[in-house]
């Protein structure tokens, strides 16, 4: 449960963050670096949402499939 | 009191996505659907106890095992497909969600047909020839 709701707000803070940095990077004038932090945050937080839902559908699998 | 951590959860990422959803809406929507992934998480486990029960009872019954097995796949792949199309639908893809469940309600029917031919040739038997 704990580990649980952990996940929402790591996700959550690394969007903050990566806002942030795309945000600072941008007004310092170097644009496509701040593009390359946006897809490298986006690409880290899909590889944790796509293990959760790996874990879902192991849980689905394990409760009524009986597989 | 699983559904005040349900509801906590529920409100705190809402909040967040909120938050995210100006800056990168991208962020939003993964959030969104670890939210859902998490909430189901929670629930999963009570739902897996009241399976067992029913499970117990249809072993007490003497049922056709096959028959839950069958019911019991159902109901997954109707969770699901519910969870993936509202999943899409929340990020604006409407069609595919729309073929999501297109999907589930195929597949559904095709583990069901079994059952169905069953309950036929059981009428066709009790029917006077």
């Amino acid at each position: 449960m704990g580990m649980n709701v952990d996940a929402i707000f790591q996700i959550a803070g690394m969007g903050i963050i990566v806002a942030m940095i795309h945000t600072v990077l941008k007004s310092s004038g170097k644009e496509d670096w701040a593009n390359w932090v946006t897809l490298i945050g986006i690409i880290v937080v899909l590889f944790m949402v796509a293990s959760y839902i790996n874990d879902l559908f192991q849980e689905i699998k394990r409760v009524f499939l009986f597989k | 009191m699983d559904i005040i951590q349900v509801v906590g959860i529920g409100l705190i990422a809402t909040i967040l996505a909120l938050i995210l959803k100006e800056q990168k809406p991208m962020f939003a929507f993964l959030l969104a659907t670890v939210t859902g992934v998490i909430i189901f998480l929670v629930v999963i486990g009570k739902i897996s106890e009241v399976i067992r029960v029913l499970e117990k009872m249809a072993a007490q019954a003497n049922l056709n095992m096959i028959y839950l097995d069958t019911i019991l796949k159902i109901i997954g792949i109707a969770y699901i497909a519910e969870f993936g199309a509202q999943v899409t639908r929340d990020a604006g893809q409407g069609a595919i969600a729309s073929k999501i469940e297109l999907a589930g309600k195929v597949l559904i029917m095709v583990m069901a047909i079994p059952i169905l031919s069953l309950i036929v040739e059981t009428i066709v038997r009790l029917l006077p020839s």
